[in-house]
């Protein structure tokens, strides 16, 4: 036991010796530590600062756009054609929610949300920061919101948010002119600025809404907010307002638009209605409409392949894009082209015996009066739509020749009408038949483009312009919605020659013989028309078979595209109209009345 | 005698406590009041309870000071057994999120992982010192089972965070002792061997801390995100930080845990680099004041123990600011005396209690 002591005794002052050897290596290792986290945080402190400095502050400070209100779009005395409404939509915040996929499945049940809609709610949420709402459904109805509200307690993340949505009062009336807007898509993206499109959500998609995006979406305005890492906003640091788009004051007459819709009834069709010496476009319908509304929140699948499948084919534009053979509509024109190259006089009598007949040829080119029109002068060739004296004028002038004294009336081109998608139409020569069917043109094709057959086709735009152009005795304006187009000579004829057009197509109205006589009673005022009748493709073609058709029998879409084109008041001429009725049969019984019934109404109205 | 000698000095040895650390303590425990008033969202309440726990703790030192050394010697292996003991329980019986740590007692919820931290040194220091030093083969053996059985069910709690700082305070006793040079080899080479196999028995959310500790980028809004956050939050303090409760980084809740695991973050960005030395010189002065305390123990159990618990601290200190500043993965080790939470506080204050306690009993020779 004593020895034991004394053994610890004498081991003790080496063993702390030991120790305290030991104590110095700690020591030097504390002290190292400590200078290598001063050196640490000298370096994440000192030489990072900055870059750690502007991290702290975009964790801090976002940037959120404030999207401008869209401008309206109002006719020309105003009325509105195109607002910004009050609406509801239902937006997540997925971090907020408890299980996302669960609180999905339940709003379903609430609400109905459709396939489309979760998987664009997917694809979003996908682009979408932390903390950021990710919409699901928009444009919601009332009893959605209230049933959203009752239910909203239990639903974590889910909130019901206010905001403007595009709305088109008159729906189908204006659909083609106004066009909508629709969801910003991918193809919108590589196309729209970004910066201008911070926060926005729709974009003009077609019509006006498209073409005059620039001016109708504005400016968005900026915040600089401080937030939290839940993403709630704290503070406003800064904000610049959003500048609001423009409103736009289309040329457009509402109460003339809806008189035009009227007037169509339900046939499927064209009206176009000018003013002569502005140019402006004071109805322009294509029938049959849709709703553009439907198109503004995303239309369902079915509806728009309804709507695709539609035999009346809603959403093709027939006043910009439809191309129609002219018909008798052409032989004003053809006319003028006559007296201009002295091919006829106004006194020049052409025998009309029921057909006419090329030199050497044995086919026949009818009158559409069986026994023909006798001895005619240009008066009433133009009043009684005589075939025989223009197949005769079209071969006299010759292709070549019709197509240039055509052209400066504005066919074979666009008019330039501010609205996106506008078609040419055809203005046949022989260069241009060699360059697209690689073929020779042939005498007979000249014949019947005197009666604005075979490869002539016109847009009703088209044929409003050159009436317009006609009605200002070859001075007019370019059609526009704006009103931002100037008068211009487009044609130079000598007066006696318009006169002969004139009197030849106030006779089609106002003569015992006239073609549209029958409308004379519906006008306050004399005015000048002309009728016209399109071919319709899979009708026979044998003159023999084709006379014998009672056009009322056939069914409705083999029936003749109707046209009608004039220009009221007779003397000074103030508006301009085309009209085209699909399949409605002859231009006389069913365009007419369509176009006097607008011409009536645009004059009762004072234009 | 002792009574009466520290009714007249309160300050003498016989008080048994050391005027210069306790100083320290409580400079550093009322900065880390301060930081915590702007890191708990400017909360008074929150910094009372803290207040009242550091107190607490207070008492516990000044009680633990005055235990006499014999008495722990003796007390030892129960209180080692005891903890031990609990640890099981905890694993049976044990609450908590994710990994039983606490055991509830009714009216305290007990970590008994805390007392193992004590227990442990107290243990080996009295078994090292029974036995010849440097240690020979097999009581370095006995010491490393020592120190195993207790990792190994904190680690199957799992706390691998404390299961590292009990190793690394049993192991650095095993070092004051002389644990001889060659046995540090060829524990480096069996280490170093047995990482795979540490690997694949770890946890997969474990494994994610690592993971995205050598890359935070790797899930900047998952598991990156608490270092990016505290590195941004570091950073941008700069030099002179952004001021008494202007850290935009814990006050829009971007850094985690603003006042626990990551106070510090909330000082440097706060008080900048400045503070942060500053704070470093504190922890530092600490340390090496505790550490010359211990070197002057009158025998080998109160230089070892005293010792080791001087660098368990340092350990805490180290591997907390060494993880907010991004150069150690997320382990959920507390700053020590400054970040809110009792039971560690508690621990280490009756850590220096022994220190103090022991210093106090140094030879006389060695007083002057």
């Amino acid at each position: 036991m004593l020895a034991r002591s004394v053994n610890t005794m004498r081991d003790e002052q080496a063993e702390l010796g030991v120790i305290g050897s030991r104590y110095r290596w700690l020591v030097a290792v504390v002290l190292v530590v400590m200078i290598l986290l001063g050196i640490r945080f000298a370096t994440l402190q000192m030489i990072d600062h900055d870059l750690y400095a502007s991290r702290a502050e975009d964790n801090r400070i976002k940037l959120q756009a404030l999207p401008p209100n869209r401008g309206l779009i109002l006719d020309r005395h105003g009325q509105v054609l195109a607002e910004n409404l009050p609406a509801y939509r239902l937006v997540i915040v997925p971090e907020r929610t408890e299980v996302l996929t669960e609180t999905l499945d339940e709003l379903s049940a609430l609400v109905e949300v459709s396939s489309s809609e979760r998987e664009r709610f997917e694809r979003q949420r996908q682009r979408s920061r932390r903390f950021e709402a990710v919409t699901l459904k928009t444009n919601l109805d009332e009893e959605q919101v209230s049933r959203l509200a009752i239910h909203r307690h239990r639903l974590p993340g889910v909130e019901i948010e206010p905001y403007l949505t595009r709305h088109y009062p008159h729906g189908p009336e204006l659909a083609h002119v106004i066009g909508y807007v629709g969801r910003i898509d991918q193809r919108d993206l590589q196309r729209l600025p970004v910066e201008r499109y911070r926060g926005t959500t729709h974009v003009g998609k077609t019509g006006i809404e498209h073409q005059y995006e620039s001016v109708l979406h504005g400016h968005p305005g900026l915040e600089r907010v401080e937030t939290n890492a839940q993403g709630r906003v704290l503070r406003v640091l800064e904000r610049s307002a959003p500048e609001p788009g423009e409103n736009l004051s289309l040329t457009i007459d509402l109460s003339l638009q809806q008189a035009a819709v009227e007037a169509l009834g339900d046939h499927a069709g064209a009206v176009v209605l000018l003013d002569v010496a502005s140019g402006d476009v004071l109805a322009l319908v294509s029938q049959p409409g849709f709703d553009p509304n439907l198109f503004v929140h995303g239309i369902r699948s079915n509806t728009y392949n309804a709507l695709l499948s539609d035999r009346h084919r809603p959403l093709f534009n027939r006043f910009l894009s439809g191309a129609y053979e002219p018909g008798s509509t052409i032989k004003p024109f053809l006319s003028l082209a006559g007296l201009e190259t002295g091919a006829v006089t106004p006194n020049t009598q052409v025998f009309s015996g029921g057909h006419f007949q090329l030199p050497g040829h044995s086919r026949r080119y009818r009158d559409w009066r069986r026994g023909g029109h006798g001895w005619v002068d240009l008066e009433a060739a133009l009043a009684e739509s005589v075939n025989v004296y223009y197949y005769q004028l079209a071969v006299e002038l010759g292709i070549d020749q019709i197509a240039r004294e055509l052209a400066l009336f504005g066919f074979g081109r666009a008019t330039g009408l501010d609205l996106p998608g506008e078609s040419d139409g055809v203005l046949p020569t022989r260069s241009w038949k060699r360059a697209v069917f690689n073929e020779p043109w042939f005498p007979g094709e000249t014949v019947i483009t005197g009666i604005g057959q075979g490869f002539v086709v016109v847009t009703p735009l088209q044929l409003a312009h050159a009436t317009a152009a006609l009605a200002g005795r070859g001075r007019t304006a370019a059609p526009t919605l704006v009103g931002n187009t100037e008068p211009v000579q487009m044609v130079a004829h000598g007066a006696a020659h318009w006169d002969a057009v004139f009197d030849g197509m106030a006779a089609v109205v106002h003569g015992d013989s006239g073609t549209a006589r029958a409308i004379a009673d519906m006008l306050p005022t004399q005015i000048a028309g002309k009728t016209g009748t399109a071919q319709v493709f899979g009708r026979p073609n044998d003159d023999q078979e084709r006379a014998l058709l009672d056009e009322d029998a056939l069914p409705e879409q083999l029936r003749n595209h109707a046209l009608f084109m004039g220009f009221a008041p007779l003397h000074e001429p103030r508006i301009a109209l085309s009209v085209v009725v699909e399949h409605g049969g002859g231009g006389a019984s069913v365009a007419a009345p369509v176009a006097a019934q607008v011409m009536a109404r645009a004059l009762e109205l004072g234009y | 005698m002792a009574v009466t000698t520290s009714r007249i000095m309160p300050w003498t040895p016989a008080w048994r406590l050391d005027g210069l650390l306790m100083i320290l303590l409580i400079v550093l425990m009322s900065l880390g009041l301060f930081v915590l008033y702007s890191a708990g969202e400017q909360e008074i309440g929150l910094v009372w309870r803290q207040a009242v726990r550091l107190a607490m703790g207070l008492m516990v030192l000044i009680v633990v000071a005055h235990l006499p050394p014999r008495l722990l010697q003796i007390w030892a292996p129960w209180l080692f057994v005891l903890a031990l003991i609990l640890l099981a329980a905890t694993l049976v019986f044990g609450v908590g999120r994710g990994a039983q740590r606490w055991l509830d007692l009714g009216i305290v919820r007990f970590q008994p992982s805390e007392a193992m931290k004590l227990a442990l040194p107290i243990m080996l220091a009295t078994f090292l010192a029974r036995r010849p030093l440097p240690p020979r083969w097999a009581d370095s053996l006995l010491a490393l089972i020592l120190i195993a059985v207790p990792v190994l069910l904190i680690v199957t709690q799992p706390d691998l965070g404390t299961a590292v700082l009990v190793a690394a305070s049993g192991l650095i006793l095993l070092f004051l002792a002389g644990l001889r040079w060659r046995l540090i080899g060829l524990m480096a080479l069996g280490l170093t061997a047995a990482l795979p196999l540490l690997w694949v028995n770890l946890h997969a959310y474990q494994q994610n801390r690592v993971l995205t500790f050598l890359n935070p980028e790797r899930d900047p809004l998952g598991q990156g995100w608490n270092i990016i956050q505290s590195k941004i939050a570091v950073g941008s303090g700069g030099l002179t930080g952004k001021g008494w409760q202007a850290s935009s980084q814990s006050h829009l809740e971007f850094l985690p845990e603003p006042h626990t695991d990551f106070i510090f973050s909330v000082l440097a960005e706060e008080f900048g680099f400045i503070g942060v030395i500053g704070v470093l010189v504190l922890y530092a002065a600490v340390i090496l004041r505790s550490l010359y305390m211990a070197s002057r123990c009158r025998d080998s159990f109160g230089r070892l123990l005293a010792g080791s618990l001087a660098m368990m601290f340092f350990l805490y200190a180290a591997v907390n600011i060494a993880m907010v500043s991004g150069l150690l993965p997320v382990v959920g080790v507390p700053l020590p005396l400054v970040s809110y939470g009792g039971t560690s506080a508690v621990t280490l204050l009756a850590g220096f209690g022994l220190i103090m306690g022991l210093y106090s009993r140094r030879r006389f020779m060695d007083r002057l």
